[in-house]
């Protein structure tokens, strides 16, 4: 019975994933929040859409893209030599994807709340915009990040229709755990779906708790 | 075109056209590189427009392409804008470690504002005129070349605000640093500035010396309740029994309550308009203290029933607010010989 296979390649997943939205989430918050181009409503549909679309069609849409001879897949075969769909990069596409808005929005919430002449007194005390995002609206948008951080890895560890359908279920390569327990559930194993469900129950428990207890204690005033 | 450059060694020039939306900017003036410099004006009339060009906040159309944090300007908002994250100590050192070049003295400047106490603590736990004093000692240690102030006292209630003039008069005597402090109230105008800019609808309207600004009855900004005039006096001699310090100015003698100490420096007398009234013979048997022999030097209308008339005493002027009957019926024209009653004298700093 192995558990911890699955186990842990969902908790890379989540954490490549988390560590990815970072990097791309955060400027598309602070871009967000700070524009005032008509065209902002669009770009905030596109970043909401993974939370309202059913994953199959997500799914549908990225196995073409990724796929060999998809946009992004074909660009991919050729460079690399193999495909990206039915693979761990694959997956860490489509996940980044999926969880977008689970990170963008907590952060840009959190930018959109910082009082504008509190970064205009940073300027003006010698402060250039890049220097005032990272010692004034970083520390003060802490909150924004924790709980962008918590939901991207929960919500990338929860998901499923998307991973059956870009990764399959390849044991070590895309076998996640809740891949892992629909496999256990379809061929009557209930003892081991059980012992992965309640890992993974009390798992999501003890995140959000986390997060919330976290995010009440640390207030930046 | 915008600008914020010493092209004499006296005067700073600040040049600033910018159109935001339907209200446009247009000022071209040179400001004295030291003391302080009010910038008056009704609400709407663009002084905070004029702060945030300089500062390099408003990115109008033609403005410098300098970004704010190379500017040298710093800026005393309305609001403090004390970093919440940081300590006092802490938002005190932002500034100061990114100016890098060695401006005020840092234990200098925090026992000048009274802030040594708060060094350890959040801003979050201070009094609204504490955070002031804080953000205004902030700014100093960036050693800018040029402070805004665009008015600091206005969020504060009215006993906050007195406990921070105190610290603002300080300033002014102490410091060189240029200081261009915004205000719609002609008191606080009076009290810190030795400089005036009048700006009524994106433009300066009067700028000069603040003495001579307040004595021009041309000036509609000023003509309204704002109207009244300044004078250097020095206190000369307290009469303890009734409670009144004795001023002598170039016009004469004013009495004022209150114990000032004699032989102390000049102090700035502020006297409203509408605290002057005019006799054509010296008044018998009055209440008013102060009847001083003066000339009508002008007479303008100002509203519908209402003249302001200036008088010359010595090389000072008072400004009286009269109405236009009384003109009429006392037949009041210039050259007259007159006596002004001045029913309330305001001592400044």
């Amino acid at each position: 019975m192995e558990i911890l296979g699955p186990l842990w390649l969902s908790v890379q997943l989540a954490l490549v994933t988390t560590f990815v939205l970072f990097l791309i989430g955060t400027p598309v918050a602070w871009w967000l929040s700070r524009t005032a181009v008509r065209w902002k409503p669009a770009v905030q549909a596109i970043v909401a859409m993974p939370i309202v679309l059913p994953p199959t069609v997500m799914g549908f849409y990225l196995l073409v893209l990724l796929g060999p001879y998809g946009a992004i897949g074909g660009w991919w075969f050729e460079l690399t030599g193999s495909t990206l769909t039915f693979s761990f990069a694959g997956l860490v596409i489509a996940s980044c994807i999926y969880s977008l808005p689970f990170a963008v929005q907590p952060m840009q919430n959190a930018f959109e709340s910082l009082p504008r002449q509190m970064l205009e007194f940073a300027w003006t005390q010698g402060a250039s915009k890049r220097d005032a995002f990272f010692s004034v609206a970083v520390p003060m948008s802490s909150r924004g990040f924790v709980t962008a951080a918590v939901l991207s890895f929960a919500h990338t560890l929860g998901e499923f229709g998307v991973v059956l359908m870009v990764g399959g279920n390849i044991p070590g390569e895309t076998r996640v755990v809740s891949i892992a327990i629909y496999d256990q559930v379809e061929s009557l194993q209930y003892g081991a779906a059980h012992q992965m469900s309640l890992l993974l129950l009390a798992f999501a428990f003890t995140v959000l708790l986390g997060m919330y207890l976290v995010n009440r204690r640390w207030s930046p005033e | 075109m915008s600008s914020v450059s010493s092209i004499r060694q006296q005067l700073i020039a600040v040049q600033h056209r910018a159109s935001l939306g339907a209200f446009t900017l247009d000022v071209d003036v040179g400001i004295p590189a030291q003391g302080v410099t009010g910038v008056f004006g009704e609400s709407g009339s663009g002084k905070t427009t004029l702060l945030r060009c300089i500062a390099g906040l408003e990115t109008g159309s033609g403005t410098d392409s300098r970004p704010p944090h190379q500017r040298g300007v710093g800026y005393v908002f309305q609001e403090p804008q004390l970093f919440p994250h940081l300590s006092v100590e802490g938002n005190i050192d932002y500034g100061r470690r990114r100016a890098g070049a060695d401006g005020l003295d840092k234990d200098h400047v925090v026992e000048m504002l009274g802030i040594g106490s708060l060094l350890s603590r959040k801003p979050a736990g201070l009094s609204g005129g504490e955070a002031q004093r804080v953000a205004i000692a902030a700014v100093l240690l960036r050693a800018p070349e040029l402070v805004l102030m665009d008015e600091p006292l206005a969020s504060l209630d009215q006993q906050r605000k007195d406990e921070l003039l105190p610290y603002l008069d300080r300033l002014h005597d102490e410091l060189s640093m240029p200081i261009i402090y915004v205000s719609h109230s002609i008191d606080e105008i009076c009290r810190l500035c030795d400089h005036l800019l009048v700006i009524d609808d994106g433009s300066i309207v009067a700028d000069g010396e603040l003495h001579a600004i307040l004595a021009r009855l041309d000036v509609p900004v000023l003509a309204g309740r704002s109207a009244g005039s300044v004078i250097d006096a020095r206190p000369e001699r307290y009469d303890e029994g009734y409670d009144l310090t004795l001023f002598r100015f170039s016009g004469g003698e004013l009495l004022v309550p209150g114990h000032y100490e004699a032989g102390a420096p000049r102090l700035r007398l502020r006297i409203a308009a509408s605290d002057v009234s005019i006799c054509r013979t010296r008044p018998q048997q009055t209440t008013i203290l102060n009847v001083l022999p003066a000339t009508i030097d002008e007479i303008q209308p100002t509203g519908p029933a209402t003249d302001l008339v200036r008088l010359a005493m010595g090389s000072d002027y008072l400004i009286a607010q009269v109405t236009r009957r009384s003109v009429t019926n006392l037949d009041l024209k210039q050259g007259d010989n007159v006596f002004a009653q001045v029913k309330s004298v305001t001592v400044r700093h």
